[in-house]
């Protein structure tokens, strides 16, 4: 991995030239029409390099994540999925020492642009992550209001979104006797699905999902796959997944990443039966990773 | 770079908040950098003032001639402080010789040896040490422990006078006493720390050394105490520190005469307890109280460099660790 | 002798002889603890009566010399002050370290300075109000605030780095769900964070409430002894410690007694606040 020197801001840097990876903007996934109820935003990555102080974890990546659509990111331990993932809402300058250079857009609004506020970025842009994080001191309505609360919703309206975000996690049912009860009174699966909701709450454009069932049991996981195709209707949905079978059931299009970079990127059915590259085919097959 | 895409139609994009929002983010980071930034200005201003006002003493007898003649004499107007840092050092000294072994042993009994039942018990116990206030070990000293203590004293004094430092006539309070009170109320942290330290010792180097057939002692002595060793020394300059400070309980039982004492169970003086006794007094004489404020000054430069050394083998012990995690101890 | 026999008598020896001496020394620590506290009790429920504790020091050497309200309610003034001036600050500081300076040089910095305040010693930090406020205002400036002062720029390095390490336990996971959900920091601090390590928190404050509430040193030349109750922070003030010592240096009967009486009021007062934080910290272990 090279080391590149410090680039601070938003700079156009040359392009990396890529084998498999050109600019190819995502074609339709040929998985049916396009259900959508409201369209979300789109994402497109331009050129995206991400650090953590001297170690290049992303190194250009170019993709598109259409609107409405799941787009699944596989590859092995490692290989910067997370890591770019985590540059679409900003979350990776959180990381001490960490920083992105590259351009990120939501359709054509540039998320590391001067005028673009950092808050903004994370209201539009939701995250689910890797291990359920309800907070420990609120209930579950507190839970799902925390984000709500921000902007300011109260009373009655307050109620009607809480209500209305954990229908549309699948949790209302479960949940709606004991809404006063500690989130982390839930089971692991409730617990992912009440961080969903809580994504859900703020009415986010895009939701990025970080590894989401890898801490959960195969019937939860079964849950959060099936919402994820049902919220696909109103969201652009970004699943980071080391697991090839949920990939290969919950997305439109994958892409493969390795050592920091797009190996190749396509229509699901394509990447899993058919793939361009022969490293995809490798770990496609599991022959490595 | 399509920055015009942003504000498309002069309106705020989604992106965007009002400059007015981003305040409280900046109030909150630039108010806590301030109070950070004040604690440092805080403890500059602490050194230069007392330095500023203890400079008449030093100017009078001069650096070394303040610290290290043998002369407090305040009817006089003569002051050196000698007998009290001789005092600060025997009473200190005599608590680390007495507290650290028996602290370091309640935490090596506490977190190996004791049945898992007792051991929050005994913790709290020996924490409990740490919440008797200063003054309360003072009175308690003065009213129970010094008449108590004479006769064994006296007893010690007269069939050990081959010692050094000992025989003679044993005074009522004394450096000995002091020493004593000092080492139960170092007792609490040094244990506490040394705990912490040995609870930092991986699992897999007390398992080796019990799996090559070490019994407990054998693991203690092999496993623990060598890995542990710098922590602990930390914990005793801790400890150090405290008893050099340690001010109203000293007062108290330590018989407060500004002379070197020929041996133990003599009366003497520290730097704190001088400082706490004379500053009635003091307030009239302009050169005394600039001689008491000296002392302070000493005081603090001598517990400085004694948390400085203790922070260096604290600091020193955890980054061994860190070095190296795995690193097997040969056991046996 | 079959491998299973047991090991040799001189090894087994020298581990039960180590195993006894650890045990001992640590009844011997405990030995004094017992001692002070049966004594302390012994001699202070004695001086204990209900006009012990509400009438104020009458500051007749002979004759009836008073109980100690003017000391207990010095006591808590003073501490009260400090802990409103010690607490904010130094969980601000604490706040500052852990969610701005990390592990930047100025962070390192300020956590080093916070270290060598807490090895300062308590009548050092009496020595500089004095100087700085007392001296600078003229002599009979002593005022139940300047203790105040002086016991906060004792407490602070104690809160700072106990609510460092309440703050650092707050696990990252829940900062980054805050702030993915599009919090900004400040809402993160006050709605997640601070709620979060509040038993932490509350633990150290306690601890460090209970260490100034003993403390004499540093008020013996800023606060200094008055006879009657007062509520005027700006007037000289009694305290309970500083009461105690007062009547240890009295050569008479009657004072050595209301010392006891005053030093079981301030034991008892200390111990509440620790087992409070200790409870505190118990219940959220298990949370």
């Amino acid at each position: 991995m090279s080391f590149q020197p410090a680039k601070t801001g938003m700079t156009d840097p040359p392009r990396t030239t890529h084998p498999t990876a050109a600019p190819t903007p995502a074609v339709s996934s040929g998985l049916g029409d396009r259900r959508a109820q409201t369209r979300a935003r789109s994402v497109t990555l331009r050129n995206l390099h991400a650090y953590y102080g001297d170690q290049h974890a992303v190194n250009g990546v170019w993709l598109e994540f259409p609107a409405n659509e799941v787009t699944a990111i596989i590859g092995p331990s490692g290989c910067g999925k997370s890591t770019m993932v985590r540059c679409i809402n900003r979350m990776h300058e959180e990381v001490p020492g960490a920083r992105a250079v590259g351009t990120v857009l939501l359709d054509d609004l540039d998320i590391y642009g001067d005028g673009t506020d950092v808050v903004a970025v994370r209201r539009a842009v939701g995250m689910v992550f890797q291990k359920p994080n309800p907070f420990p001191t609120m209930s579950v309505f507190d839970n799902v209001a925390a984000g709500l609360r921000l902007t300011g919703t109260r009373g009655s309206e307050l109620r009607d979104r809480v209500e209305h975000s954990l229908k549309a996690a699948g949790l209302w049912d479960e949940v709606h006797g004991r809404l006063a009860q500690p989130g982390i009174g839930l089971s692991g699966g409730q617990q992912q699905r009440l961080c969903i909701a809580r994504t859900l709450a703020v009415e986010p454009e895009v939701i990025l999902m970080d590894e989401p069932c890898s801490a959960l049991d195969p019937v939860a996981t079964l849950k959060i796959e099936e919402l994820v195709a049902e919220l696909s209707r109103r969201y652009t949905i970004v699943v980071v997944t080391h697991n090839m079978q949920q990939a290969a059931r919950v997305a439109d299009s994958t892409a493969f990443m390795l050592n920091g970079e797009l190996v190749e990127h396509g229509p699901t059915g394509r990447m899993f039966t058919n793939p361009g590259d022969p490293r995809t085919e490798q770990y496609v097959t599991g022959k490595f990773g | 770079m399509e920055a015009g895409a942003i504000s498309a139609g002069g309106g705020r994009s989604i992106l965007e908040r009002p400059p007015l929002a981003r305040l409280p983010d900046r109030a909150l980071r630039w108010g806590l950098t301030a109070l950070a930034v004040s604690i440092l200005v805080l403890i500059g201003f602490f050194f230069v003032r007392l330095y500023l006002e203890s400079r008449p003493a030093f100017a009078r007898f001069g650096l070394l001639g303040f610290s290290f003649a043998n002369d407090w004499d305040v009817q006089g107007g003569v002051f050196g402080a000698l007998p009290l840092l001789v005092g600060t050092l025997i009473t200190s000294a005599t608590a680390l010789v007495i507290g650290v072994p028996v602290a370091v042993s309640t935490a090596l009994y506490i977190t190996e040896l004791c049945p898992a039942r007792a051991r929050g018990t005994l913790t709290a116990m020996v924490e409990l040490l740490a919440a008797v206030p200063s003054v309360v070990y003072g009175l308690w000293g003065f009213f129970f422990l010094v008449p108590r203590l004479r006769p064994a004293e006296q007893w010690f004094a007269d069939h050990f006078s081959f010692l050094p430092f000992v025989g003679g006539h044993v005074a009522g309070p004394n450096y000995f006493i002091a020493g004593l009170i000092l080492a139960i109320m170092i007792i609490p942290i040094v244990s506490a720390i040394s705990r912490e330290v040995i609870a930092t010792v991986p699992a897999d180097h007390k398992e080796a050394a019990l799996a090559l057939g070490a019994t407990r002692w054998e693991m203690i002595r092999t496993a623990i105490l060598p890995y542990s060793r710098a922590g602990i020394s930390g914990a005793a300059m801790l400890g150090l520190g405290r008893a050099i400070g340690e001010t109203i309980a000293v007062t108290i039982v330590i018989g407060n005469a500004p002379t070197i004492g020929k041996q133990l169970f003599d009366q003497g003086y520290t730097l704190a307890a001088v400082i706490a006794n004379e500053f009635g007094e003091a307030a009239s004489d302009p050169l005394h109280r600039a001689a008491l404020i000296a002392a302070g000054l000493l005081l603090f430069v001598l517990t400085l460099f004694v948390n400085l050394v203790a922070r260096y083998f604290v600091v020193r012990g955890e980054r061994g660790k860190r070095a190296a995690p795995g690193t097997p101890v040969a056991a046996g | 002798m079959t491998p299973l026999a047991g090991i040799g008598a001189r090894r087994r020896r020298s581990d039960r002889v180590a195993r006894t001496m650890l045990a001992v020394a640590t009844g011997l620590a405990l030995v004094p603890l017992v001692l002070i506290l049966f004594y302390l009790v012994k001699q202070g429920l004695g001086a204990w009566s209900p006009s012990f504790f509400t009438t104020d020091p009458s500051g007749r050497f002979l004759g009836d010399p008073g109980g100690i309200r003017s000391a207990i309610l010095g006591t808590i003034e003073i501490v009260a002050l400090a802990s409103a001036i010690a607490i904010p600050a130094g969980i601000g500081v604490a706040l500052y370290l852990v969610e701005y300076g990390r592990d930047g040089r100025f962070a390192t910095a300020v956590r080093y300075f916070v270290d060598v305040m807490t090895g300062v010693p308590s009548i050092a930090f009496g020595l500089f109000i004095y100087i700085t406020l007392v001296l600078a205002t003229g002599f009979g400036g002593f005022a139940g605030w300047k203790g105040s002062l002086a016991l906060a720029l004792l407490m602070l390095p104690i809160v700072t780095r106990s609510a460092e390490v309440a703050l650092t336990l707050v696990p990252e996971s829940l900062r980054e769900a805050a702030l993915a959900l599009g919090a900004p920091r400040w809402r993160v601090v006050a709605r997640v964070v601070l709620p979060t390590a509040l038993p932490g928190l509350v633990t150290g404050v306690l601890l460090a409430v209970a260490r100034a509430a003993g403390e004499t040193a540093p008020l013996l030349f800023t606060a200094t002894i008055v006879k009657e109750t007062t509520a005027n922070l700006a007037a000289p003030m009694n305290s309970l410690p500083a009461q105690i010592f007062s009547d240890v240096g009295q050569a008479q009967d009657r004072l050595v007694a209301r010392a006891w009486g005053a030093a079981l009021t301030l034991v008892v007062m200390i111990l509440v606040l620790t087992t409070l934080a200790r409870l505190v910290s118990r219940r959220s272990r298990i949370a």
